[in-house]
């Protein structure tokens, strides 16, 4: 189909099934730490700020190597997964999702926070005296007015998501079928003699994978906004 | 008593302190722009804490510093039109009259819907989007949504500011109508004395 092999389709709807996972997983929590900096003074406030960009700015094998110490099976949280749920989340497609989600989550709470920030406040305090508790004005004000940067924030994470490499392989591995994602694929491509044209098809399928993601947020951004916002 | 209020706030360096006490259906609160008025319409609606006093309005205390009574602005019922309206950008003219109509569906509605749309003249505005409106049409609905949501007393900020004479008379009108014909306080700010002698019973100045 489309000229794939099986494996390249393998690899494709790998990458896809842990981008997707990472984003929908970490859409709520980065809504709510979005919202939290945008609309909230509270202390430490400024030290949650500067932890949730941590990922942006750490050498990623860095950041993998820290979800190793807290996620590996000897690791606090990782153990207590294991011996709870019976989770393993190293050399397994979860943990990949798991770094891809916490590499994205800078960028999505970045453009998520932007959109809060400029929803007139003026509007949630009308609907208040029109009757609305805190909750319901958040629900019929806020959020949908904020809708442009979930939809733009979701897409930055998903592109984030199809690209991650350093925290992946340190701390999932690089496992054909089950960690092996797009940028894995390609870098083990060029550890092969031999493998180039290999290495160009993944290396442009990755690109227009990308592209697409770009267009259809954009053009879903553009609907819901009705033509006043986008995202590129 | 319709209103009993008496606040103190600051804000940087400036004091506001008010005292008012009001019996009449349309009350008229005059002062210079950056007397305060617009502070003081938050105070009484809840969006802002004054730092001292009690607001009272129909019976009813919202406010009170002494006695820790502070209500949250949902449940003051205020029907405050905004100088800017604040429309909700998302919604339609008829969701925006909605808004605070559905949430007030277990109160008595004050006047039936068809006949306030008829009395603010805006039936033929209710598919269009706020940012289609001029500013007479803006204002308009934006009574029409403070009053479906049966509020029990009225806060109109400048109610004929950037209207055209022509527009602002419409609106004299239709507040003289409420005034007249709902049993529902009204507390009105305004820069010039003039423009509110005809509507108010009283006239209080915020130096």
């Amino acid at each position: 189909m489309l000229g794939l092999s099986d494996m390249e389709w393998a690899i494709v709807g790998l990458s896809l099934k842990v981008s997707l996972v990472a984003v929908l997983a970490t859409l709520p929590i980065a809504y709510a730490l979005a919202w939290l900096l945008a609309r909230r003074n509270f202390p430490g406030r400024l030290v949650l700020d500067a932890l949730v960009h941590l990922p942006l700015v750490v050498p990623p094998v860095v950041t993998g190597w820290l979800l190793l110490i807290l996620f590996g099976r000897s690791g606090p949280i990782g153990g207590w997964l294991e011996n709870s749920f019976g989770l393993t989340l190293v050399f397994n497609w979860t943990g990949a999702a798991l770094a891809a989600a916490v590499m994205a989550l800078p960028l999505m709470v970045r453009a998520m926070r932007l959109s809060i920030e400029a929803v007139d406040r003026r509007l949630v305090g009308a609907a208040r005296t029109l009757g609305a508790s805190p909750w319901r004005a958040f629900v019929t004000i806020t959020l949908p007015l904020s809708m442009p940067g979930i939809a733009a924030g979701a897409m930055l994470g998903f592109a984030r998501s199809l690209g991650e490499f350093g925290a992946t392989i340190t701390f999932a591995s690089n496992i054909v079928g089950e960690t092996r994602t797009l940028p894995l694929a390609i870098y083990s491509g060029l550890q092969l003699p031999g493998a180039e044209e290999q290495v160009a098809r993944l290396a442009i399928i990755s690109i227009l994978l990308s592209l697409a993601a770009l267009l259809a947020s954009e053009v879903l951004v553009r609907r819901s906004a009705g033509g006043r916002a986008h995202v590129l | 008593m319709s209103f009993e209020i008496d606040l103190r706030h600051q804000i940087g360096e400036r004091e506001i302190a008010l005292t008012l006490q009001s019996e009449a259906r349309l009350t008229a609160l005059v002062g210079v722009s950056g007397a305060g008025k617009t502070t003081v319409l938050n105070c009484i609606a809840g969006l802002i804490r004054p730092d001292a006093g009690r607001i009272a309005i129909a019976g009813e205390v919202l406010f009170d510093g002494d006695e820790g009574v502070d209500l949250p602005p949902e449940k003051r019922r205020a029907g405050y039109v905004f100088q800017d309206a604040r429309l909700f950008p998302h919604m339609k003219v008829s969701a925006n009259l909605a808004y605070g109509e559905r949430l007030a569906r277990a109160r008595k509605a004050m006047i039936d819907r068809a006949e306030l749309i008829e009395l603010l003249g805006i039936e033929a505005l209710l598919e269009r989007m706020p940012s289609t409106l001029s500013g007479g049409e803006t204002r308009r609905v934006a009574i029409g949504r403070a009053l479906l949501a049966a509020p029990r007393f009225l806060l109109l900020d400048e109610p004929f500011a950037s209207l055209d004479a022509d527009r602002a008379e419409t609106i004299r009108a239709m507040i003289e109508q409420v005034r007249d014909r709902l049993d529902v306080p009204i507390l009105l700010v305004s820069h010039d004395s003039d423009e509110v002698g005809r509507l108010a019973g009283r006239v209080v100045e915020l130096d």
